[in-house]
């Protein structure tokens, strides 16, 4: 066994005032800050049993997904809120919170011009077009306003193949034994605090299942928007792939500019059978608040994929660059023989923004395989730790693990912290774990500036080149997105 | 084209450059030699605008004040530096580095981006001229590169941005005898008589090509001496020694 690592103490960026240039981090305008002026349905404020048979009663539920809630909910009830993340949370007042708003006259939608055009135009200014004929490059996308989906696009074509994409509350009416028999597996509503909570009160999300032997034809996305304010945002993603099926999923995520910092607590369960292949994508872009840290989301997801399957493969891609606090671990547990994991992470904390973000792996089956790219990006003031779990059992013989997480630190205000964890317990495990800091040289900036980009586009750039072994994991058109987010996040940063 | 007065710069209040003066007309090339240490790279990154010197004396570039400009936009005035040290730039390809920077460049010159069929003409085109192989292109700009590639890569740069000032700080070095000739055949094709060129190097051999109009010989921080190409047979000849005992 090798274990190659660097001590779980924090790598701070302690330089002094060397370059004014890579300092001024102002604060750069939020693009998608914008408020729909949306007629909403929402629940009032607070968080009791009865918000929550209101929710599943509203949204006409089964019983036992009813009794399920509950359970959830009575057992969140007894949990502490989790403190070992490298982030300073302000208590949250769960009683201030509105757990369901969903656009009014949400009766299902029998086209696309049925939908509030106050809505179509959220999304179109979002530069998410709905209209199936405008989606390029056969992207089939579902879209979630606060608490609800407001529209599934592609369907019919996809239900052609047998595959089924299309909203949670959806899937629970039309497909309630599939739903019955993943849901929480994956995530246990005892796993975790936030996953808890979300398990009580989550309102929709999406639900994708592929059958046997498919490949499906398009990629399949999610996009989130939270435009109700006092809300929270509790959405629930299922995705089932059957034996020897393959899905690329990409989820994208904004919210409009406000005051009050908004909670979002999500939670993603995959499930990969065997010979199957899940990719799943997220670009995050929530809002992150202002440079003095005012408002801006809380980013608490509990994200686990599981290899169930032998040479099962999941693969997580994130590039986060919203939120005002993100709090999130994207996970593998690899139980079926020959499976594989991947983690591959751009995480960018500008302005007053904290991230806290990594990966667990836990090798369950022998010859499984897991490969992690963590790339950090502080600026400002600030904070981004990348935090990694990497368990192998007894029963993983010849278990591969490589990680690799690096940070990239902008300015002398901003931190970069790295935790790494392991517990070996398979002796011929292959363990290694890299981790490098980095700032940008100077003489990096000035060589791009001499061939006339100004500091901005330099460091656009330069940051681009940094992340691109991430990037490249991204599906095209998205990684073109991606890079320009990356660059708008850190506009005004600098000069 | 330039003109430099009175130019002092230091670092850390220790001089560097101490009172240099130097013109170049449109057309020209000229020549800086001098020993290790004697400011020449100092000159020439004081000229592309590279922080942390104490600058002191005017530079006109063109009718501009030189020394009031942020680096890029002296590039986008047409200032070009092909550095004694290129820097690696890990993730970039050469190629999406010199869309950017064209395209900035361009538009800095009231010209509109070019569509990537054009850019990518233009682009093979110069890559041809230094005989940069097509596939330096897609890799990270000078990541991983021999020194003598890094090199050709500065030249092949130039040739994209098509500046009116081009600074060829010891691009002969670590260059082979055919990358030389290749590299000075690239500048004589690129000469124009609206652009100059100020070579700094030590050795004849990237002169005998280019044949510059004016040689100056840089000793502690400033010009010493200027001839013709002449001069530069002389130093070959006889090095440095005999100018330290006449000036210093
Ligand atoms: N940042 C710096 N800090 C301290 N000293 C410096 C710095 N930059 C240059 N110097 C010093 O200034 C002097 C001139 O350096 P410069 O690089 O300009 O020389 P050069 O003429 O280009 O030499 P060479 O022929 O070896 O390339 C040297 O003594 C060098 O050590
Ligand atoms: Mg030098």
């Amino acid at each position: 066994m090798r274990v190659d690592h660097t001590d779980p103490v924090p790598v701070v960026n302690d330089k002094p005032e060397e370059d004014v240039l890579l300092n001024k981090w102002a604060e750069q305008d939020y693009e998608f800050g914008f408020i729909s002026n949306i007629e909403q349905d929402i629940v009032p404020k607070g968080l009791s049993e009865e918000v929550i048979r209101w929710i599943s009663a509203h949204k006409e539920e089964p019983s036992w997904l009813l009794d399920w809630r509950l359970k959830a909910y009575r057992h969140w009830l007894t949990m502490p809120s989790p403190q070992w993340a490298h982030l300073e949370i302000p208590a949250i007042d769960f009683q201030n919170i509105s757990y369901y708003a969903a656009p009014k006259a949400n009766a299902k939608l029998n086209s696309l011009d049925e939908l509030d055009p106050e809505i179509k135009s959220t999304y179109d200014k979002l530069g998410i077009p709905l209209e199936e004929q405008l989606i390029l490059a056969g992207v089939a996308v579902d879209a979630v306003l606060d608490s609800v989906s407001v529209v599934t696009t592609y369907k019919e074509k996809l239900a052609e193949k047998g595959i089924i994409f299309c909203s949670f509350s959806e899937a629970v009416r039309e497909h309630p034994e599939l739903v019955r028999k993943h849901l929480g597996k994956v995530v246990p509503y005892t796993d975790n605090y936030y996953a808890a909570l979300n398990s009580a009160v989550f309102s929709d999300g999406s639900f994708v299942y592929i059958p046997k032997g498919v490949r499906c034809p398009m990629e399949l996305s999610t996009y989130f928007r939270i435009n109700a304010a006092g809300t929270g945002q509790f959405e629930r993603t299922l995705i089932v792939a059957d034996d020897e099926a393959y899905v690329s999923y990409l989820e994208g995520c904004t919210a409009p500019k406000r005051d009050e910092n908004q909670l979002h607590a999500a939670v993603v369960e995959l499930v990969a059978l065997n010979r199957s292949e899940i990719r799943y994508a997220t670009v995050q872009n929530w809002y992150p608040g202002d440079a003095n840290g005012i408002g801006g989301i809380y980013n608490f997801v509990t994200k686990r994929g599981i290899c169930q399957g032998v040479s099962s493969k999941i693969s997580w891609t994130q590039v986060e660059t919203g939120s005002a606090i993100t709090w999130k671990y994207p996970s593998v547990v690899l139980l079926g023989d020959r499976s594989t994991g991947e983690f591959y992470s751009v995480a960018l904390a500008a302005r007053a923004q904290q991230a806290d973000t990594g990966t667990k792996m836990i090798h369950i089956c022998k010859d499984t395989t897991r490969r992690i790219v963590s790339k950090g990006i502080s600026a400002g003031r600030g904070q981004n730790a990348y935090r990694g779990l990497v368990k192998v059992r007894e029963s993983a013989t010849n278990a591969r693990n490589y990680s690799q997480c690096d940070s990239l630190l902008m300015g002398d205000r901003c931190g970069a912290h790295t935790y790494p964890y392991f517990e070996i317990n398979c002796p011929d495990a292959q363990v290694e774990h890299e981790a490098t800091t980095s700032k940008i040289e100077e003489d990096l900036l000035y060589y791009c500036q001499q061939r006339g980009l100004p500091t901005e586009e330099a460091i656009a750039l330069i940051v681009n080149g940094y992340a691109k072994e991430v990037l490249d994991k991204l599906p095209m058109e998205f990684a073109v997105e991606a890079r320009k987010l990356l660059a708008i996040s850190l506009e005004g940063s600098v000069g | 084209m330039l003109e430099i007065i009175d130019l002092h710069a230091s670092v850390d209040d220790k001089p560097i450059l101490k009172g240099l003066n130097l013109q170049i007309r449109p057309g020209e090339v000229h020549a800086i030699m001098g020993p290790n240490g004697s400011g020449k790279s100092t000159l020439s990154h004081v000229l592309a605008g590279r922080p942390g010197y104490d600058v002191r004396g005017s530079v006109r570039f063109n009718g501009q004040d030189l020394l009031d400009l942020a680096p890029e936009e002296r590039a986008w005035a047409g200032l070009f530096l092909a550095f004694q040290y290129p820097v690696e730039i890990p993730g970039v390809s050469n190629t999406n580095f010199m869309r950017s920077a064209l395209n900035q460049v361009r538009n800095q010159r009231g010209l509109s981006a070019l569509e990537a069929g054009d850019f990518l003409k233009i682009m093979r085109e110069k890559a041809a001229l230094v005989q940069l192989d097509p596939s330096f292109l897609s890799r990270p700009v000078n990541l991983g590169f021999s020194g003598g590639e890094k090199k050709r890569n500065e030249i092949f740069q130039m040739a994209m941005l098509d500046p009116r000032l081009a600074i060829l700080d010891e691009t002969d070095s670590g260059l082979d005898i055919d990358a030389l000739r290749i590299v000075a055949e690239g500048v004589q094709k690129l000469r124009r008589e609206d652009n100059s060129f100020l070579v700094i190097t030590h050795y004849q051999r990237l002169l005998d090509h280019l044949k510059p109009d004016i040689v100056h010989v840089l000793m502690d921080g400033k010009i010493i001496r200027t001839g013709d190409h002449t001069l530069a047979l002389e130093l070959e000849e006889k090095g440095y020694d005999w100018l330290k005992a006449k000036f210093v």
